[in-house]
C-alpha cells in the first residue's frame, strides 16, 4: 500500500503545489515579522531515504534549530521549519533587537521567541493548507529543539518507519537576501494522509 | 605513528559488522537506539541503529530487521558468529533512546525513545547478553563510535561533549 514509488507526475506536481501554498503564506508571514523581503524556492517533493534527508540540512550531525509541530486531524503529518544556528541569530537580532552575546546557546527568552516565531509560520502554513484541501489540520503546541539534523528529523519518519525506509517530503526553502537567512519547511504527511490530500483535491486515485 | 583506522558507517534503521582495527559509528541518535555488541577476544563488533521497538508494528511488505530492536539483535548476533565471535562472549553497550521533543499529551509515538530502550534491554536479555555500558534517555542527540581494537564507546552530544563508555 506504500507504493510512492508509483506516485506519478500529476501527484507530485499536486503535492508541490500543496507545499507551495503552505510555504508561500508562511514566507509572507516571517516578512511581515521580520519587516523584510523573504524569497522562497520552488518546493522540492522527493520520496527520500531515511538516511538522505538530514542531508538537506547540511547533514546528520549539522547542528541545526528546529521548531516541531504534530498536525492533527483528518490529514496527519510531521512539520518541521528548520533554521541554521546562524539564521537564527540573525533572525532573533532583527525580531527583538538583542544583539545575541552568546554565540553557543540560547537564553530562555531566545528560545521561546524562536518558538514563537515556529508557531506562527507553521500556523499560517497549516491554515492556508486546510483552506485550500478543506482538511481540518490542526497543529500541536511548537516543541522547540537546538540539536543534530538527524536526531530530530528521525523522529518526524517514525510513522513512516512502520512502512518503509523511505518517506515523501515536502520541501521549502526560503532565503532572506543580505543577512543570508535560509530556513526550511519539511512537511512529512503520515502515509495514510496522501490519500485523503488527493482525494480532497479531485485527484483520482486509480 | 598514526594507525589508519577504517571507518564502516552505519545509517539509519542499518546494523553492520567491524573487525579489529576498523572504528564503526553511526551518527544523530535521536529517539533511536545505537546498540552495539562487541567480543573482547576476536574483536568484532557490530553496531545497529534501531529505530522502532517492535516489528509487530511492521507494515511493510518487506520488513527491514535492521530497524526494530526485535528483530536487530539476533541479527546482529547471526553475523557476528559467522564472522568467528562467540555468542556468549558478547556484551552490549547501547545509546540514544532520547525524547527529542516534549509534549503535554504524551502520546505513544512520543515515548517512542524510552520504548526503544526497553525493547533493546529485553531483547538482549533473552539472549543473556550482558550490557556493560548504557548513555540513554535525555532530551538530546547523539552519536557513537565504537572501536574494535579496544571495545571502547565514544558518545558525542552537542550539550554534553564526549564521553567514553
Amino acid at each position: 500500500m506504500n507504493d510512492f514509488h508509483k506516485l506519478h507526475d500529476f501527484k507530485l506536481d499536486v503535492l508541490k503545489e500543496v507545499g507551495n501554498i503552505g510555504a508561500g503564506n508562511a514566507a509572507t508571514a516571517l516578512s511581515r515579522l521580520l519587516d523584510k523581503p523573504i524569497d522562497m524556492t520552488v518546493p522540492r517533493v522527493s520520496l527520500i531515504q531515511f538516511d538522505e534527508i538530514a542531508e538537506r540540512v547540511g547533514g546528520s550531525e549539522q547542528v541545526v534549530v528546529a521548531v516541531f509541530l504534530r498536525v492533527e486531524g483528518e490529514a496527519p503529518g510531521n512539520l518541521f521549519f528548520i533554521i541554521e544556528q546562524k539564521s537564527a541569530k540573525a533572525m532573533l537580532n532583527t525580531l527583538l533587537s538583542i544583539q545575541v552575546e552568546n554565540e553557543e546557546g540560547y537564553t530562555e527568552m531566545e528560545y521561546s521567541a524562536l518558538s514563537e516565531i515556529g508557531n506562527i509560520l507553521a500556523g499560517s502554513y497549516l491554515s492556508s493548507l486546510a483552506d485550500f484541501t478543506k482538511l481540518s489540520m490542526m497543529p500541536t503546541v511548537p516543541s522547540i529543539a537546538v540539536d543534530m539534523a538527524g536526531a530530530i528529523l528521525s523522529f518526524g519518519l517514525l510513522q513512516h518507519g512502520q512502512m518503509g525506509d523511505s518517506a515523501l517530503l515536502i520541501d521549502t526553502a526560503f532565503l532572506e537576501g543580505g543577512e543570508a537567512m535560509e530556513g526550511h519547511f519539511f512537511l512529512i504527511p503520515d502515509p495514510e494522509s496522501f490519500g485523503k490530500i488527493f482525494q480532497a483535491l479531485g485527484v483520482p486515485n486509480e | 605513528m598514526t594507525i589508519e583506522q577504517k571507518l564502516i558507517k552505519v545509517g539509519m534503521a542499518d546494523l553492520g559488522t567491524a573487525v579489529e582495527g576498523e572504528v564503526i559509528r553511526t551518527t544523530g541518535l535521536g529517539s533511536c537506539v545505537g546498540l552495539t555488541l562487541y567480543d573482547p577476544r576476536t574483536r568484532l563488533a557490530g553496531l545497529a541503529h534501531i529505530m522502532l521497538p517492535t516489528s509487530s508494528i511492521a507494515r511493510e511488505s518487506t520488513v527491514n530487521i535492521a530497524k526494530y530492536a526485535d528483530t536487530a539483535v539476533p541479527e546482529l548476533i547471526r553475523r557476528l558468529v559467522y564472522a568467528g565471535a562467540a555468542a556468549d562472549r558478547l556484551v552490549a553497550k547501547m545509546a540514544g533512546g532520547a525524547q527529542m521533543f516534549a509534549f503535554a499529551g504524551q502520546s505513544e509515538t512520543m515515548r517512542i525513545g524510552p520504548r526503544n530502550v526497553e525493547s533493546c534491554r529485553l531483547a538482549l536479555l533473552h539472549y543473556a547478553i550482558p550490557i556493560i555500558g548504557e548513555d540513554t534517555g535525555g532530551n538530546y542527540g547523539r552519536t557513537i563510535e565504537l572501536d574494535c581494537s579496544s571495545g571502547v564507546l565514544s558518545i558525542r552530544s552537542v550539550q554534553y561533549g564526549s564521553k567514553e563508555l
